[in-house]
């Protein structure tokens, strides 16, 4: 009973051996603040451009110098809005984003409409993709941003980011992504994906947590959030560098582009096995999400008739750790703003839960988790009073 | 987010969860697209004693605790009685229950008078049809 198996990959993930190497050194001897002027600081500022110099080859940006490192995914996606807002108001007061975007860019447009910006909110289709007809319509004359995130959340599914940044650059509008479930699962070049801002975080991708990055393309204006040291991030996000976790995210990206493909393999495998064994053992479930177009990481399911906590609890009883909806909003008690918005009736959105694989799950894991999920939907059908199927 | 010992085991093996085959008064309380949907079912006697209390929950772990709870609290009791437990009552007996849960609790005491109240207006309608064949025969 003391097994413990792991699958929310999509709220964090462990922090791998070779990512950690690379950052024990700088607690103990490569201790500097980078912004020193001796060699202590020197030594510590080595750290954090080979970082850079990490993330910028792996997203292929063109400069080291548009990658700006933030303490995390959120403060990136917060950021890019509140910042090019503020540096673009001038130009305009319109935006555009999309319905299923995570909190921390939803929550950043709301913070302008207060500020007497407009936001339009796009939906989204039962698979949870943006029409890009519903796109072309939205666009105003005073936009300035477009945010639309690479990789859901919660359900997995990849938009046509390309085809959106080209609409955005048609009508000289700037595009922004949230990333942050993309790296390591797609390839992602920011040149040829016209991408003018993209949110990363390193926590998702086997390395530490706090510390993420935004790209600014080259040209881009922005206005910072952060006011202190001027010579930090360019004077661009001030705050002594969390050179230790700067040193781990360099890594963990490094690892996490060179690797996507095999990586990519692997997961479909487990996912897909995972798939075949639950349709032999369970019915009445619908998966959530696009049925092609969508991350091999991410596992949205609904178990019609029971609710989506109640089989987090026993399957945590059990030593599976799964999550409903995404971590950040599993404390509310409506159904997830995704699912939402993909049309999924409030009743199947509650019954949902969301399994996100990563690098530590075998087949016998699968096989385990599944006979408990038969198990525990079967145990929490017969005290539901919501009848599924023909009985 | 910490439950107490009480709810996890009344979440595992609730005592109570089913339904009686004779009920005699049937409650339901929330809707699904809130996450939780309480069914209650009791066998009440001539004399206004309810002698068995049974539920069917969709919802979260609370939820399906504190119907369970519930049941218990109310089962041997007369109908006066039983209108008086409220939701403080079951949560003492489950110990704490988080902030964002006491919905669960609340849910749990109105099914309770929803029952009851589907009582009285069977009996209310049994009643009436007494009185329509007494006519009748009359």
């Amino acid at each position: 009973m003391d097994r413990k198996i792991y699958l929310d990959n999509a709220s964090t993930t462990y922090v791998s051996s070779e990512v950690m190497n690379e950052m024990m050194p700088c607690f103990s001897s490569i201790y500097g603040n980078a912004g020193s002027v001796h060699s202590f600081g020197r030594d510590a500022m080595a750290i954090v451009d080979k970082a850079r110099d990490r993330i910028k080859d792996a997203i292929h940006a063109r400069k080291a110098n548009e990658i700006y490192f933030t303490s995390g995914g959120t403060e990136a996606d917060n950021w890019a809005i509140l910042g090019v807002a503020h540096a673009y108001a001038g130009k305009g007061k319109h935006i555009i984003t999309s319905q299923i975007e995570h909190h921390a860019v939803l929550n950043a447009c709301q913070q302008l409409e207060k500020e007497g910006f407009e936001v339009t909110y796009l939906p989204v289709d039962s698979t949870g993709l943006v029409d890009l007809a519903g796109l072309l319509h939205a666009i105003r004359k005073d936009t300035i941003l477009i945010s639309i995130m690479t990789v859901n959340n919660e359900v997995g599914t990849i938009q046509n980011v390309k085809a959106i940044a080209k609409i955005a650059h048609d009508y000289n509008i700037l595009f922004h992504t949230d990333a942050v479930q993309a790296v390591g699962i797609m390839k992602l070049d920011v040149q040829d994906m016209e991408i003018d801002l993209m949110s990363m975080s390193a926590h998702k991708i086997y390395g530490p947590k706090g510390v993420g990055a935004l790209y600014v393309k080259d040209g881009v204006m922005i206005e910072p959030l952060h006011f202190g040291g001027e010579n930090q991030e360019r004077g661009k996000r001030a705050g002594t560098e969390n050179v230790p976790a700067i040193a781990g995210f360099g890594k963990a990206v490094e690892i996490a582009s060179k690797n996507y493909i095999i990586t990519n393999k692997r997961l479909k495998m487990i996912r897909d096995y995972f798939l075949e064994k639950l349709s032999e053992k369970v019915e009445h479930y619908q998966v959530n999400g696009h049925p092609q177009q969508k991350s091999n990481a991410i596992l949205n399911v609904s178990f019609l008739g029971v609710e989506g906590e109640s089989v987090l609890m026993l399957l945590d009883l059990k030593g599976i750790c799964v999550s409903t909806s995404s971590a950040c909003t599993s404390k509310s008690l409506l159904p997830s703003h995704v699912l939402k918005a993909m049309n999924v009736p409030d009743e199947v959105a509650q019954s949902s839960i969301r399994i996100s694989f990563g690098n530590n799950i075998s087949k016998s894991d699968v096989d385990y988790v599944v006979s408990e999920l038969q198990k525990t939907v079967a145990k929490l059908r017969t005290i539901s009073p919501i009848k599924v199927g023909r009985k | 987010m910490i439950y107490s010992k009480t709810i996890l085991d009344r979440f595992q093996n609730p005592r109570n969860a089913g339904q009686i085959s004779g009920a005699n008064a049937v409650g339901e309380a929330g809707n699904a697209a809130c996450g939780d949907v309480v069914k209650l079912f009791l066998k009440i006697s001539e004399n206004g004693m309810i002698e068995n209390a049974k539920f069917k929950t969709f919802g979260c772990s609370a939820s399906i605790a504190s119907s369970d709870v519930a049941c218990d609290l109310i089962k041997g009791k007369n109908i006066d009685d039983a209108l008086k437990v409220t939701s403080a009552d079951i949560i003492k007996i489950l110990g704490e229950l988080p902030a964002h849960k006491i919905h669960s609790s609340l849910l749990a005491e109105e099914v309770i008078r929803l029952a009851i109240s589907d009582y009285y207006k069977r009996k209310e309608k049994a009643t009436k049809a007494a009185i329509r064949k007494s006519k009748k025969a009359l």
